[in-house]
């Protein structure tokens, strides 16, 4: 018998169904303003080269998706965003990333202000070991965002409700935030990085660990979301980026194959490798 | 169609089958080379365990006697015939304060020749009326120092001249190694240390219940003492090694910490750093006699420190110290998982947050770890003091970091060189129990304070 027969069905994404989804999203206007702009981004972790001159320009007021198989590198170009590779060892970037029209890679820009502008969901839940209440008001406090106890208090259960998790932790605010369970975790680092009100969100597959319901808090979080700042999303759920996205871009070793609207991309890829990937032949 | 289905099933279950049988199998195995590595690793514990139990037994049990010592309780007539002293001199109006205190301590000097050993002789002689024991014998079974003992006492009350008054004072060493059986009772007279009418005596007293056990407080008030070692004590040593104790936590610590924060977090990496690096792990792999050798040369020689002091012996300690802290603490900020560390940074927190709000707060247990076993270690540190002169005979408590003293781990030496080793012996071991006891409480402050940091986490 075959492998697959054991496997169970494949991963059904087809574009039928994938139309449906589509129906709520509308292509975003073309006079929308440009946010962040990169050209011919390469990025190195030491010898191997992660990105292949990648040139983008992503949208405000949106939500842009970056989809594509594992170790393709979505990961690596979202944190050049925030130049989050900075802190890798061994990883180098080139090319040109501007915000706002601000080269970000200047040796005299200040690193500490541009991450306070971009907010960071990471792949993988990192609370810090500090009590719930501490992780979200840890930001705000930094950047001296809230002065007085019960306006951090405020902010905290504000991010915590937005991240859908208020409910479940409201009683237990001076609990490790280690101690939550994996999804819960990731619902805290999405309240941490919103507690900060950054312009631009870095989501990392916010969802990956969550179920369905927390699923559609984030998504309805992200939409929302949507109407003030730019949002960059990296999933490996098709669904989720139909849903949630206004413009998708598919990667594919190192390199971006396709962008484009997000209807455009999903009913009508231009590019052969897009179009396998969205119904499941690769990946 | 379905023949073949069934067929390929039952060939799938025989798969299966066989799959199992062959995860089994190896399942022994594994299992055996488990039990093998757990065993012996219970066997490494267990063994451990017992050299420490030994060890600390035998510590104990040889070191607890010495914390009982023969006393000798009995009542002592401050004869005014013996002690023949005039009035103590006192201010007179026009009289300038040196000049007195000139006066008062000739008085003290007059009283100090008073024949004190007399007034003892007498207090023995009453509980053994009829012997004819020589005064020799008598005074070699009371401590040489017994008669400072009453010369204090009449100098703080002058009015106690010509009463009888019970006193408590100390056996000499070779009367407690008698009583004790420390020294072997059957030895021919030549071998023992006591006069056969000296023994006697002291058997008769011991009898009687004049002389008895007491438990030897002397230990921990007085200093070492040649001619008089029954009255002798460590608290000088106690008091030197505390102050060495302190200086290393005041120095070596907050020292050792800066700088590996400085070197792990944010020292730029180049030739510099490197050297630095390396020569800090050198530096731990030094024998710590010669930093002793060092400090000689350094801080006594060029910077003028005094000999012997806690303060030189302090230095020379923190400098050995600071290798072992610098290194463990730069191990345990290595530990700190990236992601945390990327987890400030993403939020925007500046380098120096990120290392003072996350990183040094989850490696504080192992940075006290790391500063307990660097104090500990210089701690029972002999070598490098016995070359800047803390081996010296010092008869007073140093009262400050400046004034000559010894340590615990070199009066331990000093002791078990005594040639009375049959009194010393178990006072060495009762000095190494003051040291473990002095160690275990400065873990015990360590282990306080880091539960009290999780609680306020
Ligand atoms: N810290 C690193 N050091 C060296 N190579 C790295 C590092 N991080 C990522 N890479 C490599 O860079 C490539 C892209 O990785 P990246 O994490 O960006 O992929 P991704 O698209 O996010 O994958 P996934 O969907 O699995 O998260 C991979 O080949 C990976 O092995
Ligand atoms: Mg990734």
């Amino acid at each position: 018998m075959s492998r697959r027969a054991l496997a169970g069905p494949p991963q059904n994404t087809n574009r039928f169904a994938m139309h449906d989804v589509l129906s709520r999203t509308k292509p975003i206007s073309a006079d929308t303003r440009i946010r962040i702009t990169a050209r011919d981004v390469n990025v190195f972790y030491g010898a191997t080269q992660a990105i292949r001159t990648i040139s983008m320009d992503i949208p405000d007021c949106a939500v842009t998706a970056f989809i594509g198989p594992s170790g393709c590198g979505k990961s690596t170009f979202l944190r050049c965003f925030n130049r989050m590779n900075d802190t890798i060892e061994g990883a180098r970037v080139e090319g040109r990333i501007e915000i706002d029209g601000e080269d970000i890679y200047t040796p005299d820009l200040d690193v500490v202000e541009l991450r306070a502008r971009i907010g960071m969901v990471f792949q993988k839940p990192n609370p810090f070991p500090k009590s719930i209440f501490d992780n979200v008001a840890y930001g705000p406090r930094i950047h001296g965002l809230v002065r007085t106890r019960g306006e951090t208090e405020e902010v905290v259960e504000r991010s915590l409700q937005r991240a859908g998790l208020w409910k479940e932790v409201k009683d237990r605010l001076h609990e490790p935030g280690t101690g939550l369970s994996g999804g819960q975790q990731q619902r805290l680092c999405i309240a941490r990085a919103i507690a900060v009100g950054p312009e631009v969100i870095l989501m990392d597959e916010p969802c990956s660990a969550l179920d369905p319901i927390a699923t559609a808090v984030i998504e309805e979080l992200i939409d929302e979301l949507r109407t003030n700042y730019t949002i960059v999303l990296v999933t490996h759920s098709m669904q989720q980026a139909a849903r949630v996205s206004q413009k998708t871009a598919f990667f594919h070793l190192g390199k971006l194959i396709e962008y484009g609207d997000t209807e455009q991309v999903f009913t009508r890829p231009a590019e052969r490798q897009t179009e396998d990937y969205i119904s499941g032949k690769i990946g | 169609m379905a023949e073949i289905d069934k067929s390929g099933q039952s060939a799938m279950i025989d798969q299966a089958d066989e799959r199992r049988h062959i995860i089994r199998q190896g399942l022994g195995r594994r299992r055996r080379n488990e039990a093998i590595f757990r065993s012996l690793g219970l066997a490494a514990a267990l063994s451990a365990f017992g050299f420490v139990v030994v060890l600390f037994g035998n510590i104990v049990a040889s070191g607890l006697p010495a914390f009982w010592q023969v006393n000798i309780e009995t009542e002592v007539t401050f004869d005014p015939e013996v002690v023949n002293i005039e009035e103590r001199p006192v201010l007179q109006p026009g009289q300038s304060v040196a000049e007195y205190r000139r006066e008062d301590l000739a008085w003290q000097r007059r009283v100090s020749l008073a024949n004190w050993n007399a007034l003892i002789e007498a207090a023995i002689r009453q509980h053994a009326p009829d012997s004819d024991v020589d005064t020799r014998s008598i005074l070699s079974i009371v401590d040489p120092n017994a008669r400072f003992v009453l010369r204090d006492m009449v100098i703080e009350n002058p009015g106690i001249v010509g009463e009888t008054v019970p006193i408590r004072l100390l056996g000499s060493a070779n009367a407690d190694n008698w009583i004790k059986g420390t020294i072997d009772r059957s030895l021919p007279d030549h071998r023992q240390q006591l006069s056969p009418e000296a023994r006697a005596l002291a058997d008769a007293l011991h009898e009687e219940g004049v002389m008895r056990m007491r438990f030897a407080s002397h230990l921990f008030t007085n200093v070492d003492s040649r001619v008089a070692p029954a009255s002798a004590g460590l608290a000088g040593a106690f008091m030197g090694s505390l102050y060495m104790m302190l200086i290393v936590i005041v120095l070596a610590v907050p020292i050792g910490v800066a700088s590996a924060i400085y070197l792990e977090e944010f020292a730029p990496q180049n030739r510099l750093t490197d050297l630095i690096e390396v020569n800090i792990n050198n530096l731990a792999a030094v024998p710590s006699i010669v930093f002793g050798l060092l400090g000689a040369a350094v801080f006594i020689n060029v910077f003028g420190l005094p000999l012997s002091a806690p303060l030189a012996g302090g230095l020379v300690l923190t400098l050995m110290t600071l290798p072992t802290i610098i290194i463990a603490t730069r191990s345990s900020l290595r530990a700190v998982p990236p992601s945390l560390r990327q987890a400030a940074l993403g939020l925007g927190a500046s380098h120096t947050q990120m290392v003072f709000h996350h990183v040094l707060p989850v490696t504080y247990p192992g940075i006290l770890t790391a500063s307990i076993l660097g104090v500990a270690q210089a701690l029972g540190e002999t070598a490098p003091l016995l070359l800047i002169g803390m081996n010296a005979f010092v008869a007073n408590i140093p009262t400050s970091p400046l004034d000559q003293s010894t340590a615990l781990p070199v009066q331990i030496f000093l002791w078990q060189g005594n040639e009375n080793r049959n009194f010393f012996e178990p006072r060495t071991f009762a000095t190494i129990i003051v040291l473990l006891g002095l160690m275990l409480s400065l873990n015990a402050l360590a282990i306080y304070l880091r539960s009290r940091f999780e609680k306020r986490k």
